[in-house]
């Protein structure tokens, strides 16, 4: 039984097929990549599964449990956060309370509790400082805790973003785009860590990335979307080589174009 | 070394001021000293357990003794209160959650009449058998009454306006203190709930409970040099549980959720933050400290009327939090006593000063310009009158050239 089952999911804005019957499954211990071209409906269907956009039909179970209509802060609870391909940090707080927030739904104290600084209140601030600082020392921004999150640089921001994911305690992990505008040490780095989070952290990653390098090097299986349909799913190298995904990419009679140049 | 220097610099310039203020009772300056002390007290880097005591002493000890010489001081100081606190609940809803709320004045107005109405014959048009007015022993039952009426009303008001933000929000806020005022000055028919226009008097002031304990040792002190003294202490006990209040929610998961929808709602949410759940929770517990300070000022008043609970006063304390600095309890409390003292001892004072200077006929003598004699000087021309003119030069001049406020959250920090 899969971790995560997306089944025939479909989107519709208006005129716009975002998703159309989009089928899924995440396996446990596994880093899957979602691909597709530009306007494939990749982040569509992030903001599907994190209950952003309720899907008009389909069924989206994870560990048994559907997650249809359920709101954002829910599904978080439930186990599965995410980052943002346009970085949304809460650019006026601390990195420190940026992770700190990841962890609200973890905190339970109760509102008596903090106005009289009771003893529990302070051990959860305690316990919820230590582990945050680990997640931060994880994301390699360990010394910056407490930095501004917007002076952070680029690469360092969407580190920020995901310790601050991780900080909500997920089973899955959502990423989309984490390496986009950085170098390729940097990117090779954020590989590192994806590999050290499996199993430790979390039990399964899905990330959408344009960078080819990042994709094939990591994923156990890649799905890829074109218009909002699911035109191919495998691992790596069946992908690189499905006609139906070329095509997608590079357009119908490139191989003609590139045979004759 | 150097701390503990600007730590006996401080203890004399607290002593210093005080015995100013303390032999020219008259002195409008001398007082300004004593109050600049407090702000000194924050600022200078001294050991933080002389600091801390030092302003124990200034605010429980040397305040009053100044208020006993000279009583405007004490009202001077009841009236920051005021403003403090309710500058501090505004700032956890505009400053926290930067829902930008134009109408907060209504909360203030409600906690207002809800013990005019009870804690005066008011009540007595509407509810047979001539109960009221109530025992003074009932104010401490209303003031926490007050705090779960206001915190009713927050939520009341904030659940048809959650999917609004910035402008909307403004609009539909300033529509609601509206409403509100209109309804107290207009409820006094078919059944006078509220004596409209005509306001309600005479409002029940607290028990003084601890009269037994000052005839005990002898002291014989009258009502009327009692009471303001009486309200100074209540006051500083509402705004220290205030503080104490806001602090903790700030540092806690709840005030880091707060901010976090002020920066991005929508990631607020992917983070697990009840994004609806906090922002009704901050409405009401802004609304709940401006019921409470309510209490405390109709029963100060003795007379409450609408007029007291306009929109320019909703203004004047989102102005408070602004020129404090959005999100920022010190700047709160910075910003709500600045603008108090400028209000009600500068302009005054300044006007008092002219007025001398008017009647006692001196002549301004400007040279190559010849002279002007002061008596001359039209009646318009008194600086309290341009109270509103002089906040919004203020303002624009802080939008200039400190638009963050004087004292931003975590301004130590960003250094």
């Amino acid at each position: 039984m899969a971790l995560l089952e997306l089944r025939a999911v479909s989107k519709r804005f208006g005129g716009l097929q975002a998703l159309a019957n989009v089928s899924l499954e995440l396996e446990q211990g596994t880093i899957a990549s979602l691909i597709g071209p530009n306007g494939a409906g990749k982040t569509t269907l992030f903001n599907t599964l994190t209950g952003l956009y309720r899907p008009d039909q389909g069924e989206i179970r994870f560990q048994e449990r559907s997650l249809v209509g359920l709101k954002p802060e829910k599904i978080t609870a439930a186990g599965i956060s995410r980052t943002f391909q346009n970085i949304r940090l809460f650019a006026q707080m601390t990195v420190l309370d940026n992770v700190l927030v990841g962890m609200h739904a973890r905190l339970k104290t109760s509102l008596p509790a903090i106005f009289l600084s009771s003893p529990q209140f302070k051990r959860q601030e305690q316990e919820a400082r230590v582990r945050a600082l680990e997640l931060i020392e994880l994301a390699g921004l360990r010394g910056r805790e407490n930095e501004w999150a917007h002076r952070l640089s680029y690469g360092e921001q969407r580190r920020l973003e995901i310790a601050r994911a991780l900080a909500a305690a997920p089973e899955i992990l959502l990423l989309d785009e984490p390496t986009a505008g950085m170098n390729g040490r940097e990117a090779q780095s954020l590989m590192a860590l994806f590999r050290e989070l499996i199993g430790q952290h979390v039990k399964a990653i899905l990330l959408i990335e344009h960078n080819m390098r990042v994709v094939m090097g990591i994923s156990h299986r890649v799905h890829v979307l074109d218009y909002g349909e699911k035109i191919a799913e495998g691992c790596p190298e069946e992908v690189r080589r499905n006609p139906r995904v070329i095509e997608a990419y590079l357009g119908q009679g490139s191989w003609m174009v590139n045979a004759q140049s | 070394m150097k701390r503990s220097l600007a730590g006996l610099a401080l203890c004399l310039y607290v002593a210093l001021s005080c015995a100013l203020a303390y032999f020219f009772p008259q002195s409008a300056l001398a007082f300004l000293l004593v109050e600049a002390g407090l702000f000194l007290l924050y600022y200078v880097p001294a050991p933080r357990r002389l600091k801390i005591s030092l302003g124990a002493l200034l605010l429980l000890v040397l305040f009053p003794v100044l208020g006993w010489a000279n009583g405007y001081y004490l009202e001077v100081a009841i009236q920051i209160g005021i403003f403090v606190a309710l500058a501090l609940g505004l700032n956890i809803v505009v400053g926290f959650v930067g829902l930008l709320n134009l109408g907060f004045v209504a909360f203030y107005a409600i906690g207002a009449y809800f013990w005019a109405i009870f804690g005066s014959p008011q009540a007595n048009a509407f509810i047979g058998g001539n109960l009221f007015p109530l025992s003074p022993n009932w104010f401490f039952v209303f003031l926490i009454l007050s705090i779960i009426v206001g915190a009713l009303t927050g939520v009341l008001l904030g659940l048809p306006v959650m999917r609004l933000r910035g402008d909307y929000l403004a609009i539909v806020t300033l529509g609601f203190a509206e409403v509100v005022r209109a309804l107290v000055n207009n409820l006094d028919k078919p059944i006078n709930f509220t004596n409209g226009p005509r306001g309600i008097a005479p409002i029940t002031k607290p028990p003084l409970f601890f009269r037994p304990l000052l005839e005990f040792f002898g002291a014989d002190v009258s009502d009327a040099k009692l009471y303001p003294l009486y309200f100074y202490f209540l006051i500083l006990f509402l705004v220290g549980i205030i503080i104490w209040v806001t602090r903790q929610l700030e540092n806690s998961r709840i005030g880091r959720a707060w901010k976090a929808i002020r920066e991005d709602e929508i990631a607020a949410a992917a983070m697990g933050v009840p994004v609806v759940r906090m922002k009704l929770l901050a409405f009401a517990v802004g609304a709940s400290f401006a019921a409470a300070v309510g209490v405390l000022f109709a029963a100060k008043q003795v007379f409450i009327n609408p007029e007291s609970f306009t929109f320019m006063e909703s203004i004047g304390v989102l102005a408070m939090v602004i020129v404090g600095g959005m999100g920022s309890i010190p700047g709160a409390i910075l910003g709500a006593t600045g603008v108090t003292i400028l209000n009600l001892q500068l302009l005054k004072g300044l006007s008092i000063w002219l007025n001398g200077l008017r009647q006692s006929g001196a002549i301004l003598s400007i040279p190559l310009l010849g002279s002007y004699p002061l008596a001359q000087l039209p009646a318009q021309f008194e600086p309290a009158k341009y109270e509103r003119m002089v906040f919004g030069l203020i303002l624009i001049v802080m939008m200039i050239f400190r638009p963050q406020g004087v004292l931003p959250p975590g301004g130590a920090r960003r250094k």
